[in-house]
């Protein structure tokens, strides 16, 4: 059994006539919280199918908790969550009723889940809720009882697909919180996100992912050290034409996004003393974050 | 997907029981509206033509034209019992809630999820059929012990349906595509199995074709069963209605594996 929670090697995966997946190496240690970025269609929720044995890969090999995938997927499962993107909690029953049936999926007997739900709920801040409807619950409930049902076989590692997409900020905290709860538990997390904040805040380690390639790897605070400048400027108005050119010469990475400008530099004083007299331009300075790194490898274009 | 592995046959494993708890639960909320609607459409046409036509008809093959119906309709109402069933409400589950793909995250196989839904649909028709035996005998038409063995039949056409109807489900875009199958594929064959009236009233060539359809083999063993005798060549009859069944799962199996496993 090899020690990494999961570990992927060689990982490809073509649809039709596009190739998805195209060659991914990743490994994730026991404990550890790992993201998976990157924009849409980058191939981070094909990536998670196949690291389950939802779909079967055209090469590569993978191991979840030791076990080989796609051939032992039902038995590596066994000690997994999954926390999918879109909700498909069983709108037939009632939230108690969900981690029940759940549970059953699991071969867990009902004796041995029912005395986990309430605990379950009250981590996910449904207490009281049990015979509440799924109809009858919030956008932010209904990822919460997601969560929860995720954790009603005691997993060791979870997989998130876009664990906050579409939260309000406080049931986006509330569920940072819970993921951070989760990690200081021993438990091994694996999220995608496009939320280059979640990422920053929850991750020790992310990959960002592009094209189907994983294009950069490591702890978020080292890649942003070692592939960007720490200083960034943004600036808009009218004028800021003008004012871009004379920014080119006081900063090494200028650039323009629709009617804002970006500057990168290791030090953006002059950048700054040069917008003294300019009245109408408004600019923010602020560090340089996962973001600014995310968009330097990624580009500027939509995906859509 | 690699070709060997679609074509695989299916693996069954007990994991399915949890699929079929799962919808045993949500029905045993809605069991008494579900039964009774299952049951209003057939009793209704029994009673209807029964009793109305009956009057016209008089008797068919040496009884009342209301005993020839009951044994039709027996087999005709679990025919549309299962495939209501594995048509809008496993589409519903498959598609619109997405309770498949949870259940699949779980150390659940695609084909437990199926084999789950198979013994679903024929066990909710067996349902809809044991009502109808019951309001059936209540009038006194059905012969006992014979009928017992009617219930087993009764069980083979809700597995041959259902599956014949997650195979029709796998192929579908969107619910409109099952008014298809029920219009073209259905009501001909409630038409063509001799549920109304014998099918050798028919020219030759339309019985052949009768022949080849699960419901016509359904109806030749339920009616005699119900009359109390047993049935002429009831191990084709018999054979006929597995062969579906297990053909018709297995085609279930490989669609559905090309829809969702890519």
């Amino acid at each position: 059994m090899s020690a990494a929670a999961l570990s992927v090697t060689g990982l490809r995966k073509r649809f039709d006539d596009t190739e998805v997946v195209c060659g991914v190496n990743l490994e994730v240690t026991p404990g550890e919280c790992f993201g998976l970025l990157g924009p849409n269609g980058a191939g981070k929720t094909t990536t998670l199918n196949l690291c389950l044995g939802m779909t079967e890969p055209d090469a590569g090999a993978i191991r979840l908790l030791g076990e080989p995938v796609p051939a032992r997927a039902r038995e590596a499962r066994a000690a997994v969550g999954v926390v999918p993107q879109f909700d498909n909690l069983d709108p037939d029953f009632s939230v108690a009723e969900n981690l029940l049936v759940y549970g059953r999926y699991f071969g867990m007997a009902d004796r041995d889940i029912a005395p986990r739900i309430p605990g379950l709920l009250e981590f996910a801040g449904l207490g009281g809720r049990a015979d509440a409807k799924i109809r009858a619950l919030s956008g932010g409930m209904k990822r919460r009882l997601t969560l929860a049902r995720a954790l009603v076989n005691d997993p060791r590692l979870l997989f998130m697909d876009e664990p906050t997409t579409g939260l309000d900020p406080q049931a986006r905290h509330l569920i940072w919180e819970r993921l951070r709860r989760l990690a200081q538990q021993g438990r091994t997390l694996i999220l995608t996100t496009h939320f280059m904040q979640e990422a920053e805040r929850l991750c020790s380690r992310v990959a960002i992912m592009d094209r189907g390639r994983i294009i950069v790897e490591g702890p978020p605070r080292a890649l942003i050290a070692s592939h960007i400048e720490p200083q960034v400027l943004e600036v808009h108005g009218p004028g800021v034409e003008q004012w871009m050119a004379r920014a080119r010469a006081l900063a090494p990475r200028v650039e323009r996004a629709g009617q804002t400008v970006f500057c990168y530099a290791q030090n953006v004083e002059g950048a700054i003393a040069s917008l003294a007299d300019q009245d109408e331009l408004v600019y923010l300075h602020r560090p340089a974050n996962l973001e600014d790194l995310f968009l330097k490898l990624t580009g500027r274009d939509l995906r859509d | 997907m690699a070709a060997a592995r679609l074509y695989a046959l299916p693996g069954f494993s007990l994991r399915a029981i949890a699929v079929w708890r799962r919808h045993f639960l949500v029905w045993r909320k809605l069991a008494v509206p579900s039964i009774l609607g299952n049951l209003a459409d057939p009793l209704l046409m029994l009673f209807g033509l029964g009793y109305g036509l009956g009057a016209v008809i008089g008797s068919v093959e040496g009884t009342s034209y209301f005993a020839f119906l009951a044994g039709g309709f027996l087999a005709s109402s679990t025919m549309y019992a299962a495939s209501f069933e594995a048509l809008y409400s496993a589409f519903s589950r498959m598609h619109v809630q997405r309770t498949w793909e949870a259940i699949v995250y779980a150390p659940m196989t695609l084909e437990d999820v199926l084999a789950g839904e198979w013994i679903w649909a024929a066990t909710k028709s067996l349902a809809a059929g044991l009502c109808m035996l019951a309001v059936v005998t209540l009038f006194g038409y059905a012969s006992w012990p014979m009928s017992l063995a009617a219930i087993a039949v009764v069980a083979l056409v809700g597995l041959a349906f259902a599956a014949l109807g997650l195979a029709i489900n796998a192929l579908a875009s969107g619910y409109d595509f099952f008014s298809y199958y029920i219009t073209l594929v259905l009501t001909p064959m409630m038409m063509l199995s001799g549920v109304f009236f014998p099918v050798d009233k028919l020219p030759e060539a339309v019985q052949a074709v009768c022949q080849l359809l699960p419901l016509y083999h359904g109806v030749a063993l339920v009616r005699p069963l119900l009359a109390g005798s047993a049935p002429d060549g009831a191990l084709l009859h018999l054979t006929v209605l597995a062969a579906y069944a297990l053909a018709g799962f297995y085609l279930a199996t490989v669609l559905t594996r090309r829809r969702l496993m890519k």
